[in-house]
Order: structure tokens, then C-alpha cells, then sequence
């Protein structure tokens, strides 16, 4: 508890620092974007109810799909401007979450300016033309004043808005407070979660605080309050902001996936290379598809991919081989199609495979998929928000006739449990996940081979191809990991364990070191 | 005074709203150097809507307006309206501007410095009969209605204007007040040699104060003269009536004021 509290803490000017930098700058360029418009409206009904539908249709939605739709976008651009200048821009993380932000914040600025100003009574608006004002100076001594209320609740809300939407930026590589509560609930580290709500929190409230001090500042005409207000905002932001500037760029940026065992490779690769002397950061939290990307553009340096990912997402493969050949072929298609180097597996498969409770499945006699197949029709099965969309689900059904109940999607870390307790009675689960022996679960052959291998592999970025500081540092742990070992380590960071990814890397590393020397 | 220029003149003006029967029909009127003249008629007949074409608050649909001479669609409406004083019907303060800073709107326009216009401010509080410290810089929100109108006569003539229209500027006051100011108002206008177009509903007032008294209704003008002759002559239904009042008052007062 309080190791997960210090190591929380250490993190924090990372985390926030991203967070104040991708959430300030989407505030500010949302502003900026918002009022001037909202202004330009002023007496334009037409331009107004195009403005208040687009923004209204951009808040419906939901922030994390804004944020992801950014991504493909801004890479497709990244990729143009590549074939049209021979130079690009980075297509992951800050980018694509400051985008979408700036979208996300521009509803309540606009709507509240614009009510705000439509709601001025026409006497006054008169008046301020009668005693002689141009439609300037209406609106800059008389207008916006009166205005200002309201407009400044809209600015509120959207700082309210975009500092907790930010949280969400983790998923497409923006470093924020989102990666406490993204690893966090896949680490069941709640306390880890819990510290990045907090912090989110704190963090929204001292800038809705200190706007309230300028607006308070501003309508009672106390230049010192405005000023105040202006320094608290500015000193919060260079605060949070300036660590990570001075902070040297890492040599070597390791991805990660959002889920536990990402987080322990890519802390044993970063510790490895740290050992070696290098400096070295993780990017967790990355999407499948993102991640690939990132690498590919070299974004990242290195990572650990699946086999059957790459067979079926990438390759675009429905049928499925042995390991070695799957591994083989692969590693070709990587260096051809993108240059990507495979530096080889780690040793041990982490499948997506059926698992059901050993009792449950003695008692039925279930021992393979074709048994459970006669069983499924009343059955319910779970798996992770992926799976059902996956190649390797309709190869499972075609293979084997299978046809479930009822098909729910969960959080991973909330399925063994799930089905230990009897809430589910089947789930899609991963080979390499140590729960699937804490909760009692046995997995179910596959004998047709529907689902395809999923080899841990070491895959390295085209820039770092012939990096061989990296390769060294990576080499040792090419087929030094059994599967064991993996879901001793993932058990360890993951809910009960207790321990953090990087304690997790660190018994692994020793394990791996002890199995050599035997 | 009948042989001075129209530094005020309506040319067969109309206005209309869309396509409804039109506001304003036909309006021709004068107003000649240092008058002061009242208009006078019911809610609705078009009082404040021929006030506003004065200083271009809006355009007539048809005819002109001129200005000491000039038609006012040839002048800049910012400096025209910088130039003429305007009391707005509901007063018009700005609720976020300190009474002072009300009054000192237009000279702050028109530039003038710091000091001479904080004496400006000082002089037109004492003459609405505001009191200087208590009053400056109080908001229009802390103001009783009959105050806050004082405020709206102080901002009208504030700059100096030479013509000033004042739309209901005393209908809040009580009527000692009202008549003190009116008193006073009309002293100013004589002694700074000012121009006058006064909307009221009040005939009395308009008897009392006014050298000329315009009756409109429904869009046109029903009758025109000094307060004298619309007394005195012969006039039509809604006109007589009009004068009735006032007139039923004197009688009354007269009486009760026998021996
Ligand atoms: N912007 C407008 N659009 C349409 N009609 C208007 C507009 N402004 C005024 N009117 C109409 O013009 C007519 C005259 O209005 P105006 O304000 O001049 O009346 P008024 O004589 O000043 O009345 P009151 O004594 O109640 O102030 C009214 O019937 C009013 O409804
Ligand atoms: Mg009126």
C-alpha cells in the first residue's frame, strides 16, 4: 500500500506534466477557435446554428472514440505529408489528443458566448449605440462585460471537461493521469486509480478555482484578483509543465498494450537497457493497432507483439500454422512489408484460449472445445472487447459449431474471477495469464487448431534496425521466458500479487538469470 | 422663434415593419432652433419610433430627416449620435458602469481628458440634484427608478449636445421632483440654448414646460401648436379629450383654491 502510494508519487511529474501540457493547450487553442467565432455569429443566425450543431454533434461522441478517431486521421496525414515533403510529424500521443480535446472544449465556450450575448437586453445594446458607440466598442465596454458570467461558466465547463477527458489521451500514447488509472485497473492497483482521479480532480478544481478568482476579479474590476487569478494559472501550468521539459529525452522509448503483462516486458526491457547504461521510457497504455503504427514510424522503439496478432490483424491471415512456421513467416513479412526487425519470441505463448472451472468442467465433461460445443447452448461466455470481433472467435465457431447463450464483453482482469464465481460460465482468457491457476480455471484444447499461435515476440522499430546497443540489451531475453515464469510475474503485478510492473520485471529478471545458470 | 431654421426637420417620413401597416405615416415636423417641443399621444402611436429616427437608431422606410440641414442618411450615425442627447424610455443605464461613469460615457467617446470630464460629471450630478459623494459610484442596481432616471438626463446632456431627445425621461418621479427637474431642465435648455424633442404622456407637463406640443396618433400627426392655441382652438375628438384633463384639473384646483 504505501510502496504503491511512493511509486505512485515518483510518477506524478510525468503524469501530470503530460497531462497539464495536453489539456492547457487544447483549452487554449479551443478558446481561441471558440470565441472569435461565437463573435463572428453575433449576427449571423445561419453561421450560429451551423456552429452550435457542429459542436453539439462533436460532443456526442463519447470522448474516448474522439480521441481514437484522431489517430488513423492523423496518421493518413502524417503518411501524405511524408509522400508530399519527405518530412512528417509525429501521428501519436500530443497531436491527436490535443485535437481532440480543443474539439471537445469548444461546445460550452461557444453556446455560453453566444447565449451569453444573445442574452444582453436590447435596451441596453440600444442605449450603447444612442450614446454613440461603434459596434466595437458596444460590444468591448458594454457587450462582453455584461456577457462575461456567462461566457466565463463556459470556460469553466470546458476546463472541467477537457482536464478529465485528457485522462483518456493515455490509450492513443499521451503520457497523463489517465496512466495511473489505465495501468491501474489493469494492474488491479486500485490505489493506483484511485491517485490518478485525485489528481485529475485536484488538478480541475484549482483551475476552475482560479478562472473563478479572474471572473470574480474581472466583474468587480479588481485588476490585483484578475492578476492573480492570470499567475495561479500560468505558475500551475509552468509548475506541472517544466520538469518534464528539463527532463532529457530517453534514449530508447519502450511500447506497452494496456494490460499487465505489457507492463512487466516493457519494464524488464527498460531496466535491461538501464542496466546497460541507457536511458530508457516506457509509452504503455497503447492500442493494438496503435502500437504497430507507432513502431512503424518509429515512434517506439521496441515492444513485444503476439504472433497471432500480427498472423491475423496485420498479415490479415485466417488460417493458422505451427509455431515456428507462423514465427518464420512472419519475421519474413515484418522485414519486407515494413522493415520492422523480429528479433525472435520470448518463449512462451500467451493465446487467447476457452477456460472454464475445473470442477464445472469434470462434471460436465468438457476436456476440448468440441466437448464444450454440446454444452454451449446453455452456456454464457465472456471475453475481453476484442475477442468477439476477432478472426480467431469466427475461426473457433466454424471450427467447432459453437454457439453460446450469451456473449458478454468484460475488462480481462474482471473475467477469471467472473467465471471462478459463477458468473460466467466460459471465458476467452490469455494462456500466460496467472489466474487462469489462481482461480482454479483449466483452459480447453484446441484440437482442429482454430485459434492460431500467439508467440511473444521482440519487435524492433526500422530506425533501430541495426541499433545493436538496443538488440544487445534485448538479445538475452529471446526465448529465456517459459510460461511459468510469465504468469508468475503477471500474477505477482497483477490484483492479489501486490507487487508494481517493474518489482514484477525485477523478479522475472532473476528468475531468468537463476533458470540460465542452472 | 417661428422665423429660426428647422435644426430638427421630418420630410413626409413613413416606417414600416415588414409588411404591416406602417408605423409612422407621412410624418412632417419641424423643430426650430432653442424650441423645446413635446410630443404627446397614446402608447403605440409611433412617439419613440420618430424620436429614434433622429439619431439613426433606425432609418425611415420613406421621406427624410435632417439635421441642421443635413439629411442624416448622408452623416456618420456614431458621430451624429455623439451629438445628439438621447434619454431613453426605461432608461438605459449600464448596469455594469458606475453612475459616474454612465454620465461620462459620451465625453470618454469623444475623448475628452480625465479632469474636465470628472468636473463635467460633478457639475451634471448637482444639477440632476443627485448628491456628488453618495451617488457616484454607486451601480445603476443601487439607484431608485427616480434617480436612476436623473442619471439618464445627466448622460444625455453630458457632452454638450445642442439637441437633445428625451423619451419619458421623468415618468418615474415623484411629482415634486419631477416637476423640480422639469423646472430645472427647461432653465438649462434656455440658458445653453438647447434644442428639445420631449416624449410624455403626461399633457400637463407637456403644457407647462413645451413652447410647442406635437399630438400624434396612430402614426400621424393629429394636431400641432403652442400650448396656447391647442387650449384655446378648435380641435378634433381625441385632441379635445386630451385637453380635457388638464383642464378639469385647473377648474378643480381653482375651486377648491376660493374663498
Ligand atoms: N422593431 C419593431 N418591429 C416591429 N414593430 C415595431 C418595432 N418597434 C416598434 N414597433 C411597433 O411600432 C409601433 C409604434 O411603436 P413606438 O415605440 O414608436 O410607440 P410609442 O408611441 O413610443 O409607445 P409608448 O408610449 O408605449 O412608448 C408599435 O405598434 C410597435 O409595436
Ligand atoms: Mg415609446
Amino acid at each position: 500500500m504505501n510502496s504503491q502510494l511512493t511509486e505512485a508519487l515518483a510518477r506524478l511529474p510525468a503524469y501530470l506534466g503530460g497531462h497539464v501540457a495536453v489539456s492547457v493547450t487544447a483549452l487554449l487553442l479551443g478558446l481561441a477557435i471558440s470565441l472569435p467565432l461565437a463573435l463572428l455569429s453575433m449576427r449571423r443566425p445561419a453561421l450560429r446554428n451551423v456552429l452550435l450543431g457542429a459542436a453539439s454533434v462533436v460532443q456526442t461522441i463519447p470522448s474516448l472514440a474522439l480521441l481514437a478517431l484522431f489517430y488513423p486521421l492523423l496518421l493518413g496525414l502524417a503518411a501524405l505529408c511524408e509522400r508530399a515533403f519527405g518530412a512528417s510529424f509525429s501521428a501519436l500521443g500530443f497531436l491527436p489528443s490535443v485535437l481532440a480535446l480543443t474539439l471537445y472544449s469548444m461546445l460550452p465556450v461557444l453556446r455560453n458566448t453566444i447565449t451569453g450575448l444573445n442574452g444582453i437586453d436590447p435596451a441596453i445594446a440600444e442605449a450603447a449605440l444612442g450614446v454613440g458607440m461603434t459596434r466595437r466598442q458596444s460590444l468591448i465596454m458594454v457587450e462582453l462585460p455584461l456577457a462575461l458570467p456567462v461566457i466565463m461558466a463556459g470556460i469553466r465547463t470546458a476546463a472541467i471537461w477537457v482536464i478529465g477527458a485528457a485522462t483518456l489521451s493515455t490509450p492513443i500514447g499521451q503520457t497523463s493521469l489517465g496512466n495511473y488509472i489505465f495501468t491501474g485497473l489493469q494492474t488491479q492497483n486500485w490505489v493506483s486509480v484511485l491517485f490518478g482521479c485525485v489528481a485529475a480532480a485536484v488538478f480541475a478544481l484549482a483551475v476552475d478555482q482560479l478562472l473563478a478568482l479572474m471572473e470574480t476579479g474581472l466583474t468587480r474590476r479588481k485588476r490585483g484578483w484578475v492578476a492573480a487569478g492570470g499567475a495561479g494559472l500560468a505558475l500551475l501550468t509552468a509548475a506541472a509543465v517544466i520538469p518534464g521539459l528539463s527532463q532529457t529525452r530517453a534514449t530508447y522509448t519502450i511500447g506497452a498494450k494496456p494490460f499487465t503483462e505489457q507492463y512487466v516486458l516493457a519494464s524488464l526491457i527498460e531496466q535491461r537497457l538501464r542496466a546497460a547504461g541507457h536511458s530508457a521510457a516506457i509509452r504503455e497504455g497503447l492500442g493494438s493497432g496503435v502500437i504497430f503504427n507507432a513502431l512503424r514510424a518509429g515512434e517506439i522503439d521496441a515492444y513485444v507483439d503476439y504472433s497471432g496478432t500480427i498472423w491475423t490483424n496485420q498479415m490479415h491471415r485466417t488460417d493458422a500454422g505451427p509455431r515456428a512456421e507462423v514465427l518464420a513467416e512472419m519475421a519474413k513479412w515484418l522485414m519486407q512489408e515494413y522493415k520492422i526487425a523480429m528479433l525472435g519470441g520470448l518463449g512462451f505463448e500467451n493465446a487467447y484460449a476457452l477456460a472454464m472451472p475445473r470442477g464445472r468442467a469434470q462434471a460436465l465433461g468438457i476436456r476440448t472445445l468440441a466437448d464444450l460445443a454440446r454444452h454451449a447452448a446453455s452456456l454464457s461466455i465472456a471475453g475481453d472487447y476484442e475477442f468477439f470481433g476477432r478472426p480467431e472467435w469466427n475461426a473457433v465457431r466454424k471450427a467447432y459449431g459453437i454457439g453460446f447463450r450469451e456473449q458478454r464483453q468484460m475488462q480481462p482482469e474482471f473475467m477469471y474471477a467472473a467465471a471462478s464465481h459463477g458468473d460466467v460460465d466460459v471465458i476467452a482468457g490469455y494462456t500466460s495469464d496467472g489466474r487462469i491457476a489462481q482461480f482454479e480455471l483449466v483452459v480447453l484444447d484446441d484440437p482442429r487448431h482454430a485459434i492460431p499461435p500467439y508467440d511473444a515476440v521482440l519487435l524492433v522499430s526500422p530506425k533501430r534496425m541495426n541499433d545493436e546497443a538496443l538488440l544487445a540489451a534485448l538479445r538475452p531475453l529471446v526465448d529465456a521466458i517459459d510460461v511459468t515464469a510469465m504468469r508468475a510475474a503477471n500474477l505477482r503485478a497483477s490484483g492479489g500479487g501486490g507487487a508494481s510492473p517493474g518489482e514484477a520485471a525485477r523478479w522475472l529478471w532473476t528468475e531468468i538469470e537463476r533458470r540460465k545458470g542452472r | 422663434m417661428t422665423d429660426t431654421r428647422p435644426v430638427i426637420a421630418f420630410d413626409n417620413v413613413s416606417k414600416s415593419y415588414g409588411g404591416a401597416a406602417p408605423v409612422l405615416d407621412r410624418v412632417s415636423l419641424d423643430v426650430r432652433e432653442r424650441e423645446f417641443l413635446a410630443i404627446v399621444g397614446p402608447s403605440g402611436s409611433g412617439k419613440t419610433t420618430l424620436l429614434r429616427l433622429v439619431n439613426r437608431l433606425i432609418d425611415p422606410t420613406e421621406g427624410s430627416v435632417r439635421v441642421e440641414g443635413q439629411d442624416v442618411q448622408s452623416l456618420g450615425a456614431v458621430s451624429l449620435r455623439r451629438r445628439i442627447g438621447y434619454v431613453f424610455q426605461g432608461v438605459g443605464l449600464f448596469p455594469h458602469m458606475t453612475v459616474a461613469e454612465n454620465i461620462a460615457i459620451t465625453p470618454t467617446l469623444l475623448g475628452w481628458d480625465g479632469a474636465r470630464i470628472s468636473a463635467r460629471v460633478d457639475t451634471l450630478l448637482d444639477l440632476v440634484r443627485l448628491d456628488r459623494t453618495k451617488h457616484r459610484d454607486r451601480f445603476p442596481a443601487q439607484l431608485s427608478g427616480g434617480e436612476g432616471q436623473r442619471v439618464g438626463v445627466a448622460r444625455a446632456i453630458a457632452a454638450e449636445p445642442k439637441i437633445v431627445l428625451m423619451d419619458e425621461p421623468f415618468g418615474a418621479l415623484d411629482p415634486l421632483t419631477r416637476d423640480a427637474l422639469g423646472e430645472d431642465y427647461r432653465r438649462l435648455h434656455d440658458e445653453l440654448g438647447l434644442t428639445t424633442v420631449m416624449i410624455t404622456h403626461d399633457m400637463l407637463e407637456a403644457l407647462l414646460l413645451a413652447d410647442r406640443i406635437a399630438v400624434i396618433r396612430d402614426g400621424r400627426i393629429v394636431a400641432e401648436g403652442t400650448p396656447r392655441a391647442l387650449m384655446n382652438g378648435e380641435q378634433d375628438e381625441y385632441v379635445r379629450e386630451l385637453m380635457a384633463t388638464p383642464r378639469r384639473q385647473a377648474e378643480r384646483l381653482k375651486t377648491l383654491s376660493a374663498p
